[in-house]
């Protein structure tokens, strides 16, 4: 028999001992990163809570990356979305975009790269898939003097090849990954062999809540800001807390760093959304959460895309950062307590609110973040009254408009 | 078949050092693969250590991810592999190991798993990616079925991380001799040299030596240094995989042998 308890326990928020949240996460890594990552949660744990680390972050993500970016209400998508009898949800858009480098991948890789710096690690790698994360870390790295190496898939650097340019303008090198179908996957794998390798000199800024134990912890704590200002901004503009919460997920960073602050407030809806390709019940799809099932990928137990041999399959997306079979072991956490919840939209979906957000709001949004815009389109019907819901307006998308215009020419309406 | 501790036991009282060829199963295909380990037999191979094809092998170089590329192309799988290793345990007397990643164990279960590969004659077991943190289950439910599951110690480990390692380990302690993933490379690496005796320090398992070792020169270092063995994978796989199988086969029977040579 099933008991359900009365008080359901808590959700939890810090990994165990293992480095897991509930079953999902971990360590598995070949034994050479063992000690790395150790070294890893060591320095995160000194420098945490340090005044000096703290004060340099603070100071960096004010002048250098423009924190704290901004909460807009979205007015033509409110009434865009406007019921008959006046009611209607209130969308406001948290505006990552604004930041430096266009995204919100910067706030992680400043902070790591402040950390990598006083590890006394001199080279610094990178994976990347839609070239947001990879740019953020060319950046600073070229703002503090590292040497960097990008990982790249062939295919991506052809869909961001706007991105590939400003790497190298910064003094990154792109280093181009041919293997499996040459998307964020295999740059991942890439960039961990290379860290295998050059584990004692070189620091690994992974760009999601993903891979092994710390990272998917340190990734989302470094944007854990977004929800910090959110929660200050919402209490700015109307006094309390916002209803819902909606964001975009492939590894899940953005989502996270919004969600995180509001687990503990059970009144606030969190949502994530995947991206479904071409329909999630087709083979071409990167909906981890929606059709995956749990096992291990990159370092971490989460839910994966996988065949009925436990072999990791390519995942579909027209986004190239949400074009990966796997997702961050704290949103497999959040999906099975049932604390967050999670859907998926097509890449149509996704180029249609691409458009809907440009000409309404005059804000060109990335393609990832167009799939949490999309899913308007199924929720704001369902809801009652005029709750206040607030989108991770995660990246610009000026670095899509080439993708855009290819899938409007190749599906015309 | 005896098991893989056993083996390594015996060939230690002997002070002879072990030869373990790798293959990747499938590649170029499964009856080349029931071939080659017949012939890895025969030519010196003390055990055998065979890779199940894995889409995502992170610990591995250009070299056998490009043969479980092939291999998993041409679509085999777990069963399969198994099937080659059921029709050849009667022919053989080297103990085979398999190395595999932990989502395939995982979908399957581990108990499962672990069942299965035994009753196919599989004696022990490698998994890359799976440090001694993970690696409970395995260790204990593995003892039950009789599949040893040998644990990796890497250059970069320290010294408590190698002693926990080396008193889990089973079968034998297999030393990572290089930060860095399977390959063959042109030198063996010098901190191996520090490294064994620190080991057979910590314990009395016998070690073997393996990535990047792909030459018979590199096999006799690493012997005079103090390995109870030598894993050559990449330098057979990348033989293996020229020409026509039977000139792959001819390669790696003549290369097997002459790694045995030098370790005698």
């Amino acid at each position: 028999m099933t008991v359900t308890p009365l008080h359901p326990s808590p959700t939890q928020t810090q990994p165990d001992r293992l480095g897991r949240f509930g079953t999902f996460g971990g360590k598995y890594v070949p034994e050479t990163l063992m000690p790395a990552l150790r070294e890893l949660e060591d320095a995160i744990a000194q420098y945490k809570d340090d005044p000096g680390f703290q004060k340099e972050l603070d100071g960096l993500l004010k002048d250098y990356v423009g924190r704290p970016s901004p909460l807009y209400f979205a007015e033509r998508l409110t009434q865009h979305y406007a019921k008959a009898d006046g009611t209607g949800v209130q969308i406001y858009l948290k505006r990552e975009d604004l930041n430096h480098t266009g995204a919100h991948k910067i706030n992680n890789a400043l902070a790591q790269v402040l950390l990598a710096k006083r590890m006394g690690k001199v080279r610094i790698i990178a994976e990347t898939g839609a070239g947001q994360h990879g740019v953020a870390t060319a950046t600073v790295c070229a703002r503090f003097g590292l040497k960097c190496v990008i990982y790249m898939g062939v295919c991506d650097m052809e869909r961001q090849s706007l991105n590939v340019f400003r790497m190298r303008l910064l003094g990154a090198t792109v280093q181009p990954v041919e293997a499996g179908t040459g998307t964020l996957k295999d740059a991942t794998s890439e960039a961990i062999r290379d860290w295998v390798t050059n584990v004692e000199d070189t620091h690994y800024i992974l760009g999601s809540v993903a891979g092994p134990h710390p990272y998917p912890m340190m990734v989302r704590d470094f944007h854990a800001v977004i929800g910090r200002e959110t929660r200050q901004q919402c209490e700015e503009k109307w006094g309390g807390l916002p209803d819902i919460l909606l964001a975009c997920v492939g590894g899940g960073s953005n989502a996270i760093g919004l969600f995180y602050e509001f687990i503990k407030d059970s009144s606030v809806r969190l949502i994530g959304v995947e991206a479904a390709g071409e329909g999630a019940e087709t083979e071409k799809h990167a909906a981890t959460l929606t059709k995956g099932r749990p096992g291990v990928l990159h370092g971490a137990m989460s839910y994966v895309l996988q065949d009925g041999e436990g072999q990791i399959i390519e995942a579909h997306s027209l986004s190239a950062g949400l074009d990966y079979p796997g997702v961050g072991p704290e949103h497999s956490y959040l999906k099975d307590t049932g604390r967050a919840e999670y859907y998926s939209v097509t890449d149509g979906e996704a180029v249609d609110a691409f458009q809907r957000l440009s000409r309404l709001e005059g804000i060109i949004p990335a393609l990832e973040t167009s799939h949490a815009i999309a899913y308007l389109e199924t929720l704001c019907p369902q809801l009652e009254g005029s709750p206040r819901l607030i989108i991770n307006c995660s990246g610009r998308g000026d670095k899509d408009v080439q993708t855009v215009a290819k899938f409007l020419d190749a599906n015309p309406k | 078949m005896l098991s893989v501790s056993d083996r390594l036991q015996t060939l230690k009282s002997q002070s002879q050092c072990a030869l373990i060829p790798f293959i990747t199963a499938g590649d170029p295909d499964l009856e080349t693969t029931a071939k080659a380990l017949r012939i890895l037999d025969r030519a010196g191979a003390d055990i055998i250590e065979l890779g199940v094809p894995y889409s995502d092998p992170l610990a591995d170089g250009p070299t056998i991810h490009a043969a479980a590329t092939r291999a998993l192309r041409r679509g085999v799988k777990l069963e399969d592999v198994l099937g080659v290793v059921e029709s050849v345990r009667d022919e053989i007397t080297a103990p085979i190991v398999l190395f595999t990643y932990y989502n395939p164990i995982l979908y399957r279960g581990i108990e499962p798993f672990l069942q299965r590969i035994a009753q196919a004659g599989v004696k022990g077991l490698v998994v890359p990616d799976l440090p001694l943190e993970e690696a409970e289950a395995l260790l204990t439910k593995g003892k039950e079925v009789g599949i040893e599951l040998t644990l990796l110690v890497a250059p970069t480990s320290p010294q408590e991380r190698i002693e926990a390692i080396a008193k889990q380990s089973q079968g034998f302690v297999y030393l990572v001799s290089v930060t860095g993933v399977t390959g063959a490379r042109t030198e063996v690496a010098s901190r191996v040299k520090d490294l064994l005796p620190r080991l057979h320090k910590t314990t009395d398992k016998a070690i073997g030596v393996g990535f990047g070792i792909s030459q018979p020169e590199h096999a006799k270092q690493m012997k005079e240094w103090g390995a109870d063995a030598v894993i050559v994978g990449s330098a057979v796989v990348k033989l293996l995989a020229q020409g026509t199988p039977e000139e792959g086969l001819k390669a790696i029977e003549a290369f097997c042998q002459s790694l045995k040579a030098a370790i005698q």
